[in-house]
């Protein structure tokens, strides 16, 4: 009896899953299909929001001329270099606020004063002082998520309950040993939850960046794209730059799963 | 010299707006594998007594001796504390947080395995090294965090009501667990506690502070007949009604 209930709420589940799957299919469908049926009836203006089969046409054309692989791997290397710089960074300098508290208290308010400022406004400053080149649009996507890095993980640091520490304390354990032990270990989830976050913001710090200075690059090809009036071009970015968001993404809660599995 | 000293602690904590006197001129002797209770209204400072004497800050004055040595920041001595909650690391296996206090003092890492699996024996839990504390009960988790403070074969035993966040048969069969161990190990132990029938069944002393600032009040002997039985055996015992009344009556006068 037990048994064959267990079965039939097995196949429940995996029913809802099939369903939930075949709408996620519909929308998808639903969105590429009037977006073309839009465009070939000329209900929206087919210059400016193309359509479907004209960007995959385009997509063709760049990919088999080389040109795509090239500006996709100009602006991936770009995004995954800020992206693990910003985080880095951010954490070290959390590292540095934890270990001494003077400093944190006399660095709060610019902490707060840099958090607040919208950072892609100091991308005229960085193509000055760095130069432009991938070296200033990696900074910048590095820049714009490094403070809200430090600000969250130095808070996680600051959370972990003291009766932790108070525990390896009574074994002597150095500040160095209760910071490898306990509160770095405590502190996972929220910094890989920070990650999540950064993927999304190293994205933004990129793009803007190469809008501002590149002449290669997914941000490029929009921007170029704009000023010929190729929305074709633009779209056809956009629709990358979703795809490898994604993925970036995807990656990064692959790894959430393996490091906290044994953290809950 | 008795094997734990404390002599005239006196201790305030300063905050922005006030200075609060927390403990007031304690003297108290305890000698080498003696079982001694503190207990006393809240605010009387028993936890902070038990923080000075582990050493997590120093008394604002007076000094604490351990088997004649004076206790200061650079000569901590090997202390085992333990918690309201056990505070086992939830991303360590329970072997792991066995062995913590050997990995941080540095010991060699071959005997830490064998330490582990002994310990866990000890405690009746001789099959759970490699699961993970989010796996256990939480009177199986006490029990770990007892073996975890033994490891380091500590010179005392600091117990800070680490039975009270358990349900009422897990406590039972965890005093007379932690009893059993110290005496098999013959060490020094002293337990915080709210529970004046705790202190009656597990000690040899009772130590009644009051509140405002912390002094010693009242110290109670336990007869030899009842500390020589394990905590279950004390409360069924017909003496055990009349002590705790004692006490009690003390206690309320305290207010």
């Amino acid at each position: 009896m037990d048994n064959t209930l267990f079965k039939q709420y097995q196949q429940l589940l995996k029913r809802e899953k099939r369903y939930v799957r075949v709408y996620q299919l519909i929308i998808l469908l639903l969105f590429f299909g009037g977006w073309e049926l839009l465009s070939r009836l000329e209900w929206i203006d087919r210059l400016i929001f193309s359509s479907p089969t004209h960007v995959w046409h385009t997509f063709i054309e760049k990919v088999s001329d080389g040109s795509l692989t090239l500006h996709v791997s100009v602006t991936l290397m770009e995004t995954v270099i800020g992206f693990l710089a910003g985080t880095l960074l951010g954490t070290l300098i959390a590292i540095v606020l934890w270990w001494s508290p003077l400093l944190s208290k006399v660095l709060d308010p610019y902490l707060v004063i840099l958090n607040a400022m919208p950072k892609v406004a100091l991308g005229p400053i960085l193509i000055v002082a760095l130069g432009p080149g991938y070296f200033s649009i990696i900074a910048m996507g590095a820049l714009i998520s490094i403070i809200i890095t430090t600000i969250v993980v130095y808070t996680a640091f600051k959370g972990v309950d003291p009766n932790y520490s108070k525990v390896l304390q009574t074994f002597g354990a150095t500040r160095w040993q209760i910071f490898r032990e306990v509160i770095l270990p405590a502190s996972f989830p929220t910094i890989i939850s920070t990650l999540k976050v950064n993927v999304g913001l190293s994205w933004v710090g990129v793009i803007v960046g190469e809008f501002l200075v590149a002449s290669k690059g997914l941000g490029y090809l929009i921007i170029y794209g704009f000023q010929v009036f190729n929305f074709n071009l633009v779209l056809m970015s956009l629709l990358i730059i979703a795809f490898f968001a994604t993925i970036m993404y995807q990656v990064v809660e692959l790894v959430e799963k393996t490091i906290i599995k044994n953290n809950g | 010299m008795e094997f734990l000293q404390l002599e005239n602690i006196h201790h305030s904590y300063f905050s922005s707006t006030q200075a609060k006197e927390v403990l007031r001129d304690i003297s108290l002797a305890i000698h080498e594998g003696e079982f001694v209770s503190f207990i006393g209204p809240s605010g009387c400072g028993k936890t902070t007594l038990l923080s000075i004497i582990a050493g997590l800050f120093p008394a604002t004055e007076g000094n604490v001796y351990i088997d004649g040595e004076k206790l200061s920041a650079n000569n901590q001595s090997s202390i085992g504390y333990m918690l309201q909650q056990d505070y086992l690391f939830p991303w360590k296996t329970i072997e792991e947080n066995v062995t913590i206090g050997l990995k941080i003092m540095e010991k060699s890492h071959k005997t830490h395995k064998v330490t582990a699996n002994a310990l866990l024996q000890e405690v009746g839990l001789p099959h759970v090294g490699n699961n993970y504390p989010r796996e256990l009960s939480g009177g199986m988790r006490q029990r770990v965090a007892l073996a975890r403070t033994l490891a380091v074969n500590p010179k005392i035993l600091l117990l800070d009501e680490p039975f009270s966040a358990l349900d009422y048969q897990s406590k039972l069969k965890l005093e007379d667990l932690v009893v059993e161990t110290l005496k098999t190990y013959k060490k020094t132990a002293i337990l915080v506690t709210h529970d004046i029938g705790e202190a009656i069944a597990m000690s040899e002393r009772v130590v009644l502070f009051s509140a405002n600032p912390g002094t010693v009040h009242k110290v109670f002997e336990i007869p030899k007949a009842l500390s020589e039985l394990s905590p279950f055996d004390v409360r069924q015992h017909p003496a055990y009604a009349d002590i705790f009344q004692t006490i009690w009556k003390e206690l309320e006068s305290l207010g």
